[in-house]
């Protein structure tokens, strides 16, 4: 029998993961990868919440994980655009050389 | 009073006519050294435009004077009454008040801005030869268009205050031209001697222009609505002033300081004598026709203000027949030619200033313009002489001039004799009315007193003239020998940087000869407008208001006799034998003791030198004495302050800078601290974030 609390320890793991790789590679398209996999578990965690929650017939969970898959998928065009603007500059997507928000 | 409406053009337009030199000297005054040509056209068309339109203005103001009415016979045709026109500008607004300036067209300005601008337009042509290899053509040109404008911006003035700038500005183109060749050590002192003696009389103007301010509250000569200061005279003279004068007495007093500075009446005449040290031109324009007239000018238009204070009057009219007697006796014992046309000048001030004093404005007034005419043909017939004379100035080492130079002879001729008042040129219409003036003037032997000393300048000028005429122009050339090696040390520099080589005279060109001869005729025809009586059409135009004298024919005939003689006795001495070179003055052995005094100017230079100069030598010890003293006390303060800066700077540097510092170095360590956190690396923002949830998350879950 999976319960409420496996969905939340699987989301919890692919956050941590996402995080761990967000924080950790040099790659920008890696970064943005572990970025999309923190959203999923967001998202992963919002549908378990609605699945298990007393009234499932009010689509609101539902909506939040639509919403937020949409949300990804434009922010991960506007990203990818990005990485290729920063590639242009920079001849590079190693995300260690860009400084340039030091004040 | 013509309503405000009906004024004709030129009368709203007269700022014109100073404004165009003024214009003509500023453009000239940018131009570099070499456009001599262009610089003497903009003046000489400037002032001849300005001439025009004074013209204008004179021809106006007679239709209006003169011939109110159409149709009437010339008897009736006075107005018997003042009349002007005026048009005026705010200058500037302080509070409530404002300072108004202005202008006037009455027949005063009229009548003088013709002849300043003629006469100063005939100069400007002269000075074209005269000038001719100077090399700072142009800067002479661009002094003397400001001498005109500032000369024209007074004569048509409204204002006691434009009229004050206008006078100054005057002096300074005076200084400047007088010491125009400042490289002569005596241009440069006689330049500083004009400017500061002048000074001393403008002094006392000043102070009246302030008191009449303070007592009429305006400095306009007159106003549409009567309130000018000119027009509360009367009012003035029942308010009591200084020394029991009433006190429109006391500011007349005053503004006759600043007449007698200007126009050389004693005790401030040292300097015009000094003054011929400038060009020649210069002479004529400013020290004989125009300038020195400004100050009887200025008596002329404040008359108002004179009238109202019999006292004054008479001390006026007892220092000019006194300033007359002076400075003719002074010429007859001169040898410079430009000294001699000096003093001579110096008396025919003395003149009208006496015609001044003894009511006779109009008469003094027709002197004035006559002496303009007639006194800058004789100063430019002068420097025509000293041009053709290889720049010598002293007439005893001319002679014979005549027959090398015809038309200065012919028109220095008419001069002397306009200048002696011999009938019927023009001196003598004009000095026969201010003798008449001074003759009919008050009873008792103190009244006639200017009268007879005026007698007796009669015969002294024409005296002087014809022994200045004898010297120079008749006999045989002296100067031929006597220049070599023997000039003395103040005309050894050429005037106008003429190479001097000893010769005969030779006639100056035409463009020096016809100005001459345009001035000649004037002062042989320009007398019949001051006929005596009905006919005196200068009386009925400057003065409506005042019927004219009679024909007196007491005066005449004096005044005639005594000029006749005066011919006699110089002839007799000068003519009859002329002088071999090297002869001493004849004079000497006829006056002796007396003819030194003459010579010396009745050591009038001496006596300041003795009074005015040593008593400003001995303040300038006592002043020096007092700056050192202070100096000292300055010095001391000064060293104190220092002592005291100097533990002042201890403590700054120890006590408040330090600790400031220290404090600053504080915040800058930490914020460097701070600083480090931010590398600009996105990832260790994020990682800062996730490690804050994450405490943040267990903190929660502790709790």
């Amino acid at each position: 029998m999976t319960t409420l609390a496996h969905f939340q320890i699987l989301a919890s793991l692919l956050f941590v993961i996402g995080l761990f790789g967000a924080v950790t590679r040099r790659n920008a398209i890696v970064v943005l990868l572990s970025i999309e996999i923190m959203f999923n578990a967001a998202n992963l965690s919002l549908v378990a919440f609605w699945r298990y929650s007393p009234h499932p017939e009010q689509l609101s969970g539902v909506m939040f994980a639509i919403f937020g898959i949409t949300i990804a998928a434009a922010e991960a065009a506007v990203g990818l655009a990005l990485v290729i603007v920063i590639y242009r500059y920079y001849k590079s997507i190693e995300v260690d050389g860009m400084r340039s928000l030091k004040g | 009073m013509e309503p405000a409406t009906h004024i004709p053009w030129i009368a709203s337009h007269l700022w014109l006519i100073p404004l165009l030199p003024f214009l003509a000297g500023g453009v000239s005054a940018l131009l570099p050294r070499r456009c001599r040509k262009l610089s003497a056209g903009l003046a000489i068309g400037a002032i001849g435009i300005s001439t025009l339109l004074s013209f204008c203005a004179l021809a106006e103001s007679i239709l209006r004077g003169l011939l109110p009415h159409a149709g009437r016979q010339w008897s009736a045709m006075q107005t018997h009454e003042a009349w002007h026109w005026l048009t005026e500008f705010t200058w500037f607004s302080y509070g409530t008040t404002s300072l108004k300036l202005g202008f006037v067209l009455d027949p005063l300005t009229a009548a003088m801005a013709t002849m300043v601008s003629f006469v100063s337009m005939l100069i400007f042509i002269y000075s074209l030869g005269y000038m001719d290899r100077d090399k700072n053509f142009t800067r002479f040109f661009t002094f003397l268009s400001l001498f005109a404008g500032a000369m024209l911006g007074l004569v048509v003035a409204n204002n006691l205050l434009l009229f004050f700038i206008c006078w100054e500005l005057v002096g300074v183109a005076s200084y400047l031209l007088i010491g125009f060749w400042y490289h002569r050590p005596s241009a440069a002192a006689a330049a500083k001697k004009a400017f500061i003696v002048t000074k001393l009389g403008d002094i006392g103007f000043f102070a009246g222009l302030l008191w009449l301010y303070h007592a009429t509250g305006t400095l306009q000569f007159y106003t549409p609505d009567h309130t000018g200061a000119l027009e509360q005279a009367t009012a003035l003279a029942g308010l009591p002033g200084i020394m029991g004068l009433s006190l429109a007495g006391t500011i007349a007093l005053l503004i006759f300081c600043g007449a007698v500075g200007k126009s050389g009446q004693w005790p401030l005449h040292v300097w015009l004598p000094d003054a011929m040290e400038g060009p020649t031109p210069v002479s004529a324009l400013i020290h004989a026709a125009t300038m020195v007239a400004a100050g009887v000018f200025l008596v002329a238009r404040t008359y108002p203000l004179f009238q109202a204070s019999p006292q004054v009057l008479t001390l006026v009219a007892w220092i000019g027949a006194f300033t007359a007697i002076m400075a003719a006796t002074i010429a007859i014992a001169q040898n410079d030619i430009k000294r001699i046309l000096a003093y001579s000048t110096v008396s025919q001030l003395g003149y009208m200033v006496m015609g001044l004093g003894v009511g006779g404005m109009a008469a003094a007034m027709f002197h004035l313009l006559m002496h303009g005419f007639f006194k800058a043909l004789l100063f430019l017939g002068a420097g025509s002489v000293i041009h053709g004379c290889h720049n010598e100035q002293d007439v005893f080492k001319m002679g014979g001039v005549k027959k090398h130079m015809p038309v200065t002879f012919w028109t220095y001729f008419v001069g002397t004799l306009a200048l002696a008042g011999i009938f019927p040129l023009a001196g003598f219409w004009s000095k026969d009315e201010v003798l008449t003036a001074a003759f009919n003037w008050g009873g008792g032997w103190f009244h006639k007193g200017p009268f007879a000393l005026g007698c007796i300048g009669v015969f002294l000028t024409a005296f002087y003239m014809w022994r200045q005429v004898c010297l120079v122009f008749l006999g045989e050339y002296r100067g031929e020998k006597a220049t070599v090696g023997h000039k003395q040390v103040g005309h050894e520099e050429a005037e106008t940087q003429h190479e001097t080589v000893p010769g005969v005279p030779h006639e100056s060109p035409a463009v020096m000869t016809v100005p001459l001869v345009i001035l000649a005729i004037f002062s042989a025809f320009m007398g019949f407008s001051g006929l005596p009586e009905h006919a005196n059409l200068i009386h009925h135009f400057l003065s409506p208001e005042h019927a004219p004298h009679h024909v007196n024919w007491f005066v005449i005939a004096t005044a005639s006799a005594l000029a006749f003689a005066g011919l006699g006795v110089g002839h007799l001495l000068y003519g009859v034998k002329p002088l071999a070179a090297d002869e001493p003055d004849p004079l000497k052995a006829k006056l002796g003791k007396l003819r030194d005094f003459c010579r010396d100017k009745w050591y009038w230079d001496e006596l300041y030198e003795a009074t005015v100069v040593r008593f400003a030598n001995i303040a300038a010890v006592v002043v020096d004495l007092g700056d050192r003293l202070l100096d000292g006390v300055t010095v001391g303060m000064g060293l104190l302050a220092r002592g005291l800066s100097f533990i002042n700077d201890k403590f700054d540097e120890h006590a408040i800078n330090r600790s400031f510092d220290g404090s600053c170095g504080t915040v800058r360590l930490m914020g460097r601290c701070f600083a480090a956190l931010q590398d600009g690396r996105v990832q260790s923002y994020l990682r800062l974030v996730a490690v804050a949830a994450a405490l943040l998350a267990f903190w929660f879950f502790l709790k």
